[in-house]
């Protein structure tokens, strides 16, 4: 069932400082200009580049305007933390795609005792109000098995290339990858990209 | 010609722009959102740029530097400003000589900043032109072209931009072969033009007000105003990056997109204004815009529908064109409501922060922490008063540390201290403040602090670089912006020379020399520095010997969590250390700390 418009994709990758979310949208955002689409890119780092959350979003089509993705209207969210995929049920659009690494990164405030971390169903349940493309993957440990679990933002963009309704060629996804890793791991990230890929082949639209 | 496409943060275009504008000189304080201008442009090794002691230096540096004849580009964040105001206005006087271009970049919605304040005022105040992009292409362009304009009317440039548009990516086409300036540095001595005295001064002004009115008329033809032609019925004033969401909420309606957003194209706006039936000016922050076109005589809607403090965004603007009868469309999705309760994830020193020991130590002297929960933040005052000020170490703010009790500016630490002991207080006062903090307007504090005899203590905090904007050299870390190695300032040397009889230094690992080094501080009864000393932990990458904890021995005392490291995690009631994020022997303050002896060094353990 694929009712995705192709004219735009608003694409909201969240996560927690260090776990390579701006990575993994500088890479999307430098396939889609390749492809020769019109891109827009902003991160929200703030304070938070000492392991607080981190979002970034990514716009592309024809034209873009605002940098923003606004409520509602994300065709895409990827997330690499549960905690964080919580926080943005709103910004999904009706029928939008919802992608989770299965990984709980508790904050301090878990630690003092003074909150709860969210329980999945209640994550799960949360973005049904939204959408039933809900895709929870074991990204963390299958990029652990792989090697190394820093390959987990290249793994959830592998999963993500087969599940994106704008038809992106997989060498321009490889080369992407190649143009924004140091020599030394691309190997291990491509492992990890076709890992993903793997993951998200038995997924059903 | 040779045209290449990219996609280019805001500041990354600036930089290119800028040097493809063929500047020979830049300076800046790091802060964000400007930093990355700085950065870039210190990788062309063929022209010079510095990281600047404040904000105020860089100003004089680049006015020094234009009236030498080369083009030059200064930058800073919105409150970088207001350092630099003095010498701002001063330049905004004398005029220049070579292109001089002031960037300043606002923070909206405060993402990273002490305050929010709309710097477009600075162009009214100094009577300067102000150019504003809305995306990296104009980024590129726009500085491009501010360098003649700066020449042309003999005034330094305003060149103003926000966080969305300094730090969002947009496709940039370059134009690598663009003509470059080849302007030889030469300083004429001219007097009346540089230097101010009244006399001086009174002549210049005349000047300053023709350079206006020759702008304004320069403002009704440039190709920095531009007008988007739309349906008649709506017609809307806007600039920046408020544009790029005016565009996508109105896709029909007939723009006028202002580049140069000071001094206002009359002509141009009053044409515009009779062709259509309402006028909506769409801006950020404070009715500049919408203020300077009714002076005109102008009729315009904006503010009364449009939130005048944060940034905007296409749901807001949506929404104040709703409230405004603008628009009738009607949002028809329901709002999904987030699991209730969702536990917040504020930033945090970081896992073997040098600055963590030092706050435990501040956290727990006196009681402190103990005296908070009992009392409650409003009631008594605390036996340890301790002003703050700007940088990482402003996150001790946060429990579990809660190690700080100000912040209001950069280096107003040791003042505020000065004036809270000479309130008369009985409480002992800790001015803490970071090494770059302290080297761009500390120094000025602690002067007075010897002067004026207070009796007060100063931590200085020294991790040798400017970490929170993501570690700038500065004046006190033997490097230059562009990499070579330089002069290196001592701290210790400024507090000796400045007269301190009490200072000590110590490693920021070794609490227990912490904590005694701060007690005697506090205790000496007169004016005191401690200058607490270690590397930062994201520029460190030695780790091994990562901690764990002995569940047989810990008791779940929980004086381990009061560090506020990261890498210390408890759940379900018990305590763990994340082996990947552990600094192990680098730090090793919890297992200072630890009274049951239950935390130890994993041997050989590397991490991940």
């Amino acid at each position: 069932m694929k009712t995705l418009s192709l004219d735009k994709q608003d694409i909201l990758m969240v996560g927690v400082g260090g776990q390579g979310t701006v990575l993994a949208s500088d890479i999307l955002g430098d396939v889609a200009l390749s492809m020769g689409l019109d891109v827009k890119k902003t991160d929200t780092l703030g304070m938070a580049q000492r392991g607080g959350s981190v979002t970034s979003h990514l716009r592309m089509g024809k034209k873009v305007w605002s940098p923003l993705i606004s409520p509602k209207e994300a065709d895409i969210l990827l997330a690499f933390e549960k905690l964080e995929a919580a926080r943005w049920v709103n910004y999904v659009k009706p029928g939008g795609i919802v992608i989770i690494n299965d990984l709980a990164i508790p904050p301090l405030s878990i630690s003092l005792g003074t909150q709860k971390y969210p329980a999945d169903r209640d994550i799960v349940a949360s973005f049904k109000q939204r959408t039933t493309h809900i895709h929870m993957l074991e990204g963390s440990k299958e990029a652990g098995n792989i090697g190394d679990v820093r390959t987990l933002n290249v793994l959830m963009l592998g999963f993500l290339s087969i599940l994106i309704p704008i038809p992106i060629e997989l060498t321009a996804w490889h080369q992407g990858i190649a143009r924004h890793l140091p020599e030394k791991l691309i190997s291990m990230n491509m492992r990890a990209f076709e890992r993903g890929r793997e993951m998200a082949t038995n997924v059903s639209l | 010609m040779k045209k290449t496409r990219r996609l280019l943060s805001g500041n990354e275009a600036i930089a290119l722009g800028a040097y493809h504008a063929g500047i020979r000189v830049a300076a800046a304080y790091p802060g964000t959102p400007s930093t990355e201008i700085l950065e870039n442009l210190a990788k062309f090794k063929d022209i010079y740029a510095e990281w600047s002691t404040n904000e105020k230096v860089a100003m004089e540096v680049g006015l020094g530097a234009s009236y030498a004849g080369v083009r030059t580009l200064v930058s800073m964040k919105h409150v970088g400003l207001n350092v630099a105001a003095d010498p701002f206005l001063a330049a905004a006087t004398t005029g220049v000589h070579g292109g001089l271009v002031v960037i300043s970049a606002d923070d909206p919605g405060i993402h990273s900043s002490q305050g929010e304040q709309d710097n477009r005022h600075f162009a009214k105040l100094a009577r300067v032109p102000m150019v504003e992009p809305s995306d990296s292409q104009e980024a590129y362009d726009f500085i491009y072209d501010s360098f003649p304009l700066s020449e042309r009317f003999d005034t330094p440039v305003l060149f103003r931009i926000t966080t969305r548009v300094a730090h969002s990516n947009s496709v940039v086409e370059l134009d690598e072969e663009r003509l470059r300036s080849d302007r030889e540095k030469r300083f004429r001595h001219n007097i009346e033009k540089y230097v101010m005295l009244p006399g001086h001064a009174r002549v210049r002004v005349p000047h300053m007000h023709q350079r206006m009115a020759d702008l304004a008329e320069f403002a009704e033809t440039t190709l920095l105003n531009q007008i988007i032609d739309g349906d008649a019925a709506l017609g809307i004033v806007t600039s920046g990056v408020s544009y790029q969401y005016a565009r996508e909420v109105f896709p029909d309606a007939a723009i006028l997109k202002l580049g140069l957003t000071y001094p206002l194209p009359a002509k141009m706006l009053r044409q515009f204004a009779d062709r259509v039936k309402r006028l909506f000016v769409v801006e950020e922050l404070d009715p500049f815009l919408e203020e300077n076109i009714s002076v005109l005589g102008i009729q315009a809607e904006g503010k009364q529908h449009i939130p005048r403090w944060g940034e905007l965004n296409k749901a807001s603007v949506s929404h104040s064109s709703r409230k405004a009868g603008i628009t009738t469309a009607i949002d028809s999705i329901e709002e999904a409501k987030p699991v209730e309760g969702l536990p917040g994830r504020p930033p945090l020193l970081c896992p073997g922060c040098p600055h963590s020991g030092a706050f435990f130590v501040l956290s727990t002297i006196g009681q402190r922490s103990k005296i908070l929960d009992a009392k409650g933040m409003s009631e008594g005052e605390s036996k340890l008063i301790i002003t703050g000020d700007i940088g990482c170490y402003t996150l001790a703010t946060y429990p579990p540390l809660r190690a700080m009790d100000t912040t209001a500016c950069m280096g107003a630490s040791i003042g505020q201290a000065i004036g809270i002991e000479k309130a008369g207080t009985t409480s002992k006062v800790v001015a803490v403040i970071g090494d770059s903090t302290f080297m761009h307007s500390g120094m000025t504090g602690l002067v007075d602090a010897v002067y004026n005899d207070a009796k007060i203590t100063v931590v200085i905090l020294d991790n040798s670089t400017t970490a929170m904007t993501g570690h700038q050299d500065h004046p006190g870390s033997g490097v230059s912006a562009q990499g070579a190695a330089t002069n290196k300032v001592s701290l210790e040397k400024i507090v000796s020379a400045s007269g301190v009889a009490n200072l000590a230094i110590v490693g920021a690992f070794d609490i227990k020399a912490v904590r005694s080094a701060i007690r005697t501080a506090l205790d000496c009864g007169e004016l005191s520095v401690v200058i607490v000393r270690g590397k930062c932990a994201v520029i460190n990458k030695l780790r091994k010997n990562q901690r764990q904890v002995d569940p047989e021995l810990c008791n779940n005392c929980d004086v381990c969590i009061a560090i506020g490291c990261p890498s210390i995690k408890k759940q379900d009631g018990r305590l763990t250390i994340d082996i990947a994020t552990c600094m192990g022997d680098e730090c090793g303050i919890c297992q200072q700390i630890c009274p049951k002896k239950a935390i130890s060094p994993i041997p050989g353990s590397k991490g991940k």
